[in-house]
């Protein structure tokens, strides 16, 4: 099975680990892994921020890369959606809409692929720690991937997950959101690293960088030993 | 009042909101209470899934034929003896009432909550022509000894404590009693008991028209409505011109909706539905009754990508579930209708101008949308919203069109993006320390001025596959 790696831009450029582990774990099942190096960024921050004419260059930039491709996966649920929606975006460019759709019926956010097209409920993979999970929005609510990251993280030997206390609220990221709103994105930070913090938990796992810098951002602000980790990194660790 | 409240920037507003202790505490608390009643009407409903594909159903419906159901509403109501008047304009229903109430030479209106009189300022406009007008519902009574504005739909003095509110009663009242809620709602009782007898005029809202019977519906815990509705000759019900029904039928589906959703009761107290004038053979309801339907900006957004917007039942739902809400209290919105559905509703009956910054008061997380009953996309909206207020209203920061223009030249072109990954790095590097911004420049301050950084890693993910393939094809 042919995979295209949808690296997300944070990643490519922050966090390059989180894409090391995601090849090494889709090759462990037998993926061939390539990485379509036209790829840039989804189009998210423009599109969100009301620029959609400029979010719409970015997206036929995408379209473009990964035509190409079998399957496209990528490490973040929010990444993913905006990819998702592209259909809706360029509704009124028939061309680019189809081709839209196309990359659409073939992407998938990482636990969503293992488990629904791979069929992989264990990957075999331990990791000894105490660890929090924080399901991001995007991922839950508009991608509508909820057990996927659970099952998998159930089933890591060594790994206890302790329930996040309000673990559906928001982390306060929300892109531009947490520079254009920073005063009101500090309190909704600083609410999560608390909870975060009460669970007394060694690693804070989620399933977008975004969040996640977000969070241990804040959690390494407040000295809090928490070790922040993208869930592709735990599910590759053996 | 109207729509819009007080003078503040929004980012004043926002910082009052955050700075408010006593606030953040009672709203907190009350979400919670809220939320996890919401869950569990609606796990103890079972299907609550089809119950808002039903709800959505409806309401869409009632709007795609609301000229047909708002005539039938208005025959219905005056073979039973109303009159209804249809109102364009805030000032227009205002003064309809104040009509009546030159004619009924009113000196005392009673009033129940209602949403939409906030919105036209009729307490204002009935005071101008000499009316005194009460409150009797507890929230709205509070808030009007207090002079202050609503700060939720459904329960309009969240942002007070009990503490705060016996102080309220004991500087403007005399109170003397506890913070006990039922102390509290006991006195407010007695004192509201005399208004209720000598009032001339009743004024509720309508949470739901019902367009087979001409029946105006009211939801309540307090009973109070039912005071409004039967002691004083003379009722008037205040309706937006949305929040119609076609039968009883559609009825008993969002109200089911509707209780859930706001507070997570299967049912409340009261529900009252109302049909016209006394009749000969009844004992008590009012002489004169008018249906007052208010337009002030919805039938602009019928037709429109807007027009789910109209589906609303008011319900607080997207209120109690908004974490951005929670932080920052109703009045930060500035507008009578605050929260997820006040940052969608306001900009489209009120304009842009004045709120432009509300659209931008979400991270997107989509909670709203999730807890809305009828199923509106508000974070959907409110991305549309964005939209606009960049593209054909002009009004987004020239800094930031800058910046965008700038996003999309690289966003679209891989060569100009894989540079600056590559120079990312040592870009920052002035401003990194064991990995870590602390002190960004630019646009990063706002980030690091309450949370750290990550550096950009020193080899970019692209650069290391491209070596991988190297080593692979050569090895
Ligand atoms: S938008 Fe939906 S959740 Fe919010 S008040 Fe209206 S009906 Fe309730």
């Amino acid at each position: 099975m042919r995979v295209s790696l949808f690296i997300t831009c944070l990643c490519d450029t922050l966090t390059p680990d989180v894409g090391k582990d995601t090849v090494q774990l889709l090759e462990r099942f037998g993926c061939e892994v390539d990485f379509p190096q036209g790829q840039t960024c989804c189009g998210q921050p423009a599109y969100n921020s009301g620029y959609v004419k400029e979010s719409k260059q970015a997206m036929k930039q995408m379209i473009r890369a990964f035509e190409d491709s079998e399957y496209v996966v990528g490490p973040s649920g929010s990444c993913v959606h905006m990819l998702k929606e592209y259909p809706k975006v360029l509704h009124d460019e028939p061309e680019w809409k189809e081709r839209a759709e196309a990359l659409v019926h073939k992407t998938y956010e990482l636990s969503q692929f293992l488990v629904d097209v791979l069929d992989v409920k264990d990957v075999g993979s331990t990791f000894q720690g105490k660890a929090t999970y924080h399901p991001s929005c995007h991922m839950t609510r508009l991608l509508g991937v909820k057990d996927a990251p659970r099952i998998l993280l159930e089933n890591v030997k060594g790994l206890e997950i302790i329930d996040l206390p309000l673990k559906e609220d928001c982390c306060g990221f929300g892109g531009t959101f947490a520079v254009k709103n920073a005063a009101v994105s500090e309190q909704m930070v600083h609410e999560k690293a608390e909870h975060i913090s009460e669970t007394k938990a060694e690693y804070l796992i989620g399933g977008d960088m975004g969040c996640l810098m977000n969070m241990g951002g804040r959690l390494r602000r407040n000295d809090e030993d928490v070790k922040v980790l993208h869930i592709a990194q735990v599910l590759n660790s053996q | 009042m109207s729509i819009k409240i007080g003078k503040k920037t929004y980012a004043e507003r926002i910082q009052a909101g955050i700075d408010n202790a006593f606030m953040r505490q009672a709203v907190s608390s009350a979400q919670g209470r809220f939320r996890s009643g919401r869950l569990k009407a609606a796990e103890d409903l079972g299907d609550w899934e089809e119950w808002r594909t039903r709800g959505e159903e409806i309401r869409s419906h009632t709007m795609e034929n609301l000229d047909y159901y708002l005539h039938q509403l208005s025959e219905q109501v005056e073979k039973r003896g109303g009159t209804v008047y249809f109102a364009k304009t805030a000032e227009e229903a205002n003064q309809y009432v104040q009509k009546i109430a030159r004619e009924k030479e009113a000196k005392k209106v009673v009033k129940s909550k209602s949403m939409v009189t906030e919105e036209i300022g009729l307490n204002e406009a009935l005071e101008e022509s000499g009316c005194e007008v009460v409150e009797s519902d507890l929230g709205e009574w509070i808030l009007q000894l207090d002079e202050d504005p609503p700060s939720h739909i459904v329960t309009p003095a969240l942002h007070k404590n009990k503490e705060q509110i016996r102080e309220t009663f004991a500087e403007k009242k005399g109170y003397t009693g506890s913070d006990q809620p039922e102390a509290l709602a006991a006195f407010a009782r007695e004192q509201l008991r005399q208004d209720f007898l000598s009032a001339d005029i009743g004024v509720t809202g309508c949470n739901f028209a019902v367009a087979e019977s001409g029946a105006v519906t009211l939801v309540t815990n307090e009973g109070n409505a039912r005071m409004v509705t039967s002691l004083p000759d003379t009722h008037i019900s205040v309706m937006g011109m949305e929040r119609i029904v076609p039968t009883w039928e559609e009825l008993e589906v969002v109200v089911s909706l509707l209780t859930r959703a706001a507070v997570g009761q299967k049912l409340t107290s009261y529900i009252t539905a109302l049909t016209g004038t006394r009749l000969e053979s009844e004992v008590d309801g009012p002489e004169d009754f008018h249906l007052v339907i208010v337009d002030n900006g919805r039938s602009k957004i019928l037709g429109t990508e807007f027009q789910s917007a109209l589906h609303c039942i008011r319900c607080a739902a997207c209120i109690n579930a908004c974490p951005v809400y929670r932080h920052v209290g109703g009045h930060s919105y500035g507008s009578i209708y605050p929260g997820p559905i006040g940052a969608v509703l306001t900009p489209l009956l009120d304009g842009y101008e004045d709120h432009k910054d509300l659209p931008y008061a979400s991270t997107l997380c989509a909670a709203c949308t999730e807890a809305c009953p009828v199923k509106i996309p508000l974070h959907e909206h409110l991305i549309r919203h964005r939209e606009i207020i960049v593209e054909r209203e002009n009004m987004g920061s020239k800094a930031e069109g800058v910046m965008m223009k700038g996003y999309a030249k690289w966003a679209s072109t891989s060569a100009a993006y894989k540079l600056s990954t590559k120079m990312a790095h040592t870009a920052l590097k002035p401003w990194t320390e064991d990995d870590y911004i602390s002190n960004g420049p630019g646009p990063l301050k706002g980030w690091t001025d309450s949370r750290d950084f990550p550096a950009p890693a020193r080899q970019s993910f692209r650069s290391w596959y491209k070596q991988r393939e190297k080593r692979r094809n050569d090895g």
